[in-house]
């Protein structure tokens, strides 16, 4: 079935709803009932990471699952491919030096292979960070909404959007009005 | 009040806010409130019932407002200092190393010492970023972006000296395993080079572990400037002429706002304070601060190398690597201490958010370290005596300890009483808790860590084990000037990024606020209506709280 387009009266496409709550228990409270409701695509903003929101948004554990594995291989990418850059170069170019032998003195790579491990796992966490949130992205149409901007200060919402199977005007508005909402405003997708 | 907060009219004048909510009288044993003895009571760690607006408005306020008179005279003195240093730089690349004061005895000294003095400073804010976070000490909010910021600039500082110190500078992309004509590699048997990863590895982690926690602070401020754009608030530029006779300052054909709007909102990535974005950003972050603990310690670990794997008497010591990372921590937490005290009375307001109970906690934090460095220094002496090695025991015995032999005699009894005595003040808690003491101590740290170093590596060069090759070392006028240069560089940087940059975590200080956990709520119903702001029904904010009822 193909969902509906939603229209404000002025033509534009929306977005969807965006929902505001007065505290951080409200607002966990209200994440529950829309996770229970079924929705997929929507989210909390809080100007901090909330305890336990991603119990209350239901996402926890799955959300991170890639981070972790990126992270991993981040580890394992540096400390592989340092030892065998230095292997390599070692027997590519070998320096008489304390007295060591050309194949078997490993001891002396590690320290650079400990660096280079945490360098690629560093990378891997803040790069894969940002890449599986979507960022570096702008441009957002919730940022229309002059009231989303204190999000960054001390206000707490929750966005529901309009391309969400379960979305409808009517009933998830009246959802989130029921969940303590203190404010409600449609977002057009500018 | 006043006693508490002295700063406070200026303050709310210069910053345009309300006035903190009155907390009647404060017991003065609590001091300005934050220290709390009883451990059944959660400290406040913001004080002056400030609720999250007002630590928006605080720490925003530092960037948005015109900058204080002060700024500009430190940043000019700064900034001159600093170019004194590129003189010198540049003076020492067209004429060569020998500029400096070392001969063929004492090839390494002030530019060494410069190195690990400030590459050892630098440790203190990826440990208070990482380890105290690992540690769950919620008091690292108030102290770590500064923190972090200075263990950049220190860093920086630090990287200049031994890339200035090879000699011919233009050779210097050679540390690095490029490829190259003459297909030559470096030699990864070399602490040396080991070094060049440890240090690059730390500088790069520490900047992306601080742009991480800088992206939503950056979006707050994007927020703000965005709202007063569409608000019509905002105003245009002003060039102030800095000249005794009042002259109009000149209105530019451009609004601050605008340029906020887009620097700020381009380094803050499209931050929009997402749930699901927090999540990852979280545990990213707890993974950053757990492979960062151990970076922290194996760099400075592997600067020790540099010295403990030579065969040289004074150098030639197992107890180097625990015993630099204790020293870089105890020098990088002095100079946390020596910026952000004067800081703190400084700029407006920022009494309420570092509080007189973060002081002390560094305090104590220098004294743990101190009587950690004070023990190597023991047994340093205790192994050259065991050890039975005569030249290890004359290294430390005649080169360094005693007067009538050693020449250097000075240094080493300057560096055990700023590093081991001083801190001792620290065992009464007046002394701790106050912070012109505290300052005192953490300035005779910072002299005390930079002749450790001095100690380490000129006292042990100077002689080694031919009597016939002694000689002395006595720094040039270029030496001098290119130390109190780099100390130019560190305060301009830093200058610029107290005006330009959020200098408290935002959003992490907000999350260790009452009222910022969902459970803040869910007992407090009932004293709702208590509360003078009545805002988001937090609890006392600012009081010392019952730590069971959360």
């Amino acid at each position: 079935m193909a969902r509906p387009i939603y229209q404000t009266e002025s033509g534009a496409r929306v977005f969807g709803i965006l929902a505001q709550f007065e505290n951080t228990l409200t607002l966990s409270n209200a994440a529950k009932v829309v996770r229970d409701a079924g929705f997929k695509k929507w989210d909390t903003h809080s100007p901090f990471p909330v305890h336990e929101m991603e119990h209350a948004m239901g996402i926890a554990g799955t959300a991170v699952r890639p981070l972790a594995y990126a992270m991993g291989m981040g580890a394992l990418t540096g400390a592989v491919g340092g030892y065998l850059m230095q292997w390599w170069i070692n027997k590519d170019y070998f320096i008489v030096v304390q007295g060591k032998p050309t194949d078997a003195a490993w001891e002396s790579f590690i320290p650079v292979t400990f660096e280079l491990g945490i360098l690629l796992t560093a990378f891997a966490a803040i790069f894969g960070m940002l890449a599986f949130n979507g960022l570096p992205r702008h441009h957002h149409p919730l940022f229309t909404s002059e009231r989303f901007l204190s999000t960054s200060d001390d206000a707490f919402f929750i966005s529901v959007e309009a391309k969400d199977e379960k979305f409808d005007p009517e009933s998830t508005r009246k959802m989130l009005e029921d969940a303590g909402a203190t404010h409600i405003e449609l977002v057009e997708d500018g | 009040m006043s006693v508490i907060n002295p700063d406070q009219i200026d303050a709310q004048r210069l910053a345009g806010m309300r006035p903190a909510a009155d907390r009647g009288d404060i017991d003065p044993a609590l001091g300005d409130g934050s220290l709390v003895d009883d451990p059944a009571l959660r400290p406040p760690l913001v004080l002056n019932g400030r609720d999250f607006h007002d630590v928006t408005e605080i720490v925003c306020g530092y960037s948005e407002k015109a900058p204080p008179w002060w700024w500009f005279h430190a940043l000019g003195a700064a900034a001159t200092v600093a170019g004194l240093a590129q003189i010198m730089i540049l003076y020492l690349i067209i004429t060569g190393v020998g500029v400096w004061g070392l001969n063929n005895q004492v090839d390494w000294a002030w530019d060494i010492t410069n190195f690990v003095f400030w590459i050892g400073i630098g440790h203190a804010g990826t440990l208070i970023s990482a380890i105290l976070c690992l540690l769950k000490q919620e008091w690292r909010t108030a102290v770590n972006r500064s923190a972090e910021a200075m263990t950049i600039f220190a860093v920086t500082c630090a990287g200049i000296f031994p890339g200035i110190h090879v000699g011919r500078v233009w050779f210097a992309w050679m540390l690095f395993p490029i490829p190259n004509y003459n297909w030559i590699w470096p030699n990864f048997r070399s602490p040396l080079l080991w070094d060049v990863f440890a240090v690059s590895t730390y500088a790069t982690v520490s900047t992306l572990f601080w742009y991480m926690g800088l992206i939503p602070d950056f979006a707050t401020l994007r927020d703000r400037a965005h709202r007063r754009l569409r608000l019509g608030e905002s105003q245009n530029m002003k060039l102030r002429v800095p000249l005794p006779v009042p002259i109009p300052a000149i209105s530019l054909p451009i609004k601050g706002d605008i340029l906020r709007a887009y620097i700020y909102g381009f380094l803050a990535l499209g931050w929009r304070f997402s749930g699901r974005h927090w999540y990852r950003y979280e545990k990213a972050y707890l993974i950053l601060a757990g492979i960062s603990t151990p970076l922290v310690l194996s760099v400075h670990s592997i600067v020790s190398f540099d010295f403990a794997t030579s065969i040289l008497p004074g150098w030639h010591t197992t107890i180097f690597p625990p015993y630099f990372v204790a020293g870089a921590v105890f020098g990088g937490f002095a100079m946390v201490l020596l910026l952000l005290i004067p800081l703190r009375e400084l700029l407006p307001n920022m009494k309420d958010l570092l509080t007189l109970r973060h002081l002390e906690l560094m305090a104590k934090i220098l004294l743990v370290t101190g009587m950690m460095v004070g023990f190597a220094y023991g047994m340093e002496f205790f192994i050259a005596w065991y050890g039975a090695n005569q030249f290890e025991w004359y290294a430390f015995i005649g080169n360094r300890a005693n007067p009538e032999t050693a020449p250097y005699w000075w240094a080493y009894y300057t560096m055990i009483f700023c590093n081991v005595v001083t801190p001792q003040l620290f065992w009464v808690k007046k002394f701790r808790q106050n912070p012109i003491i505290i300052w005192i101590v953490a300035l005779c740290v910072t002299i005390g860590m930079w002749f450790e170093r001095f100690v380490i590596i000129v006292t042990s060069l100077h002689r080694a084990f031919l009597p016939g090759e002694w000689h002395m070392f006595y720094p040039t006028p270029v030496d001098i000037l290119t130390f109190v240069g780099s100390f130019g560089i560190f305060f301009t940087l830093f200058l610029l990024f107290i005006r330009f940059m959020p200098i408290f975590p935002m959003a992490e200080l907000k999350a260790v606020m009452p009222g910022a956990s969902p459970h803040d709520h869910e007992h407090h119903h009932d004293d709702e209506h208590d509360d003078p702001h009545g805002d988001h029904g937090g609890d006392s904010h600012g009081e010392p709280t019952k730590q069971g009822a959360h």
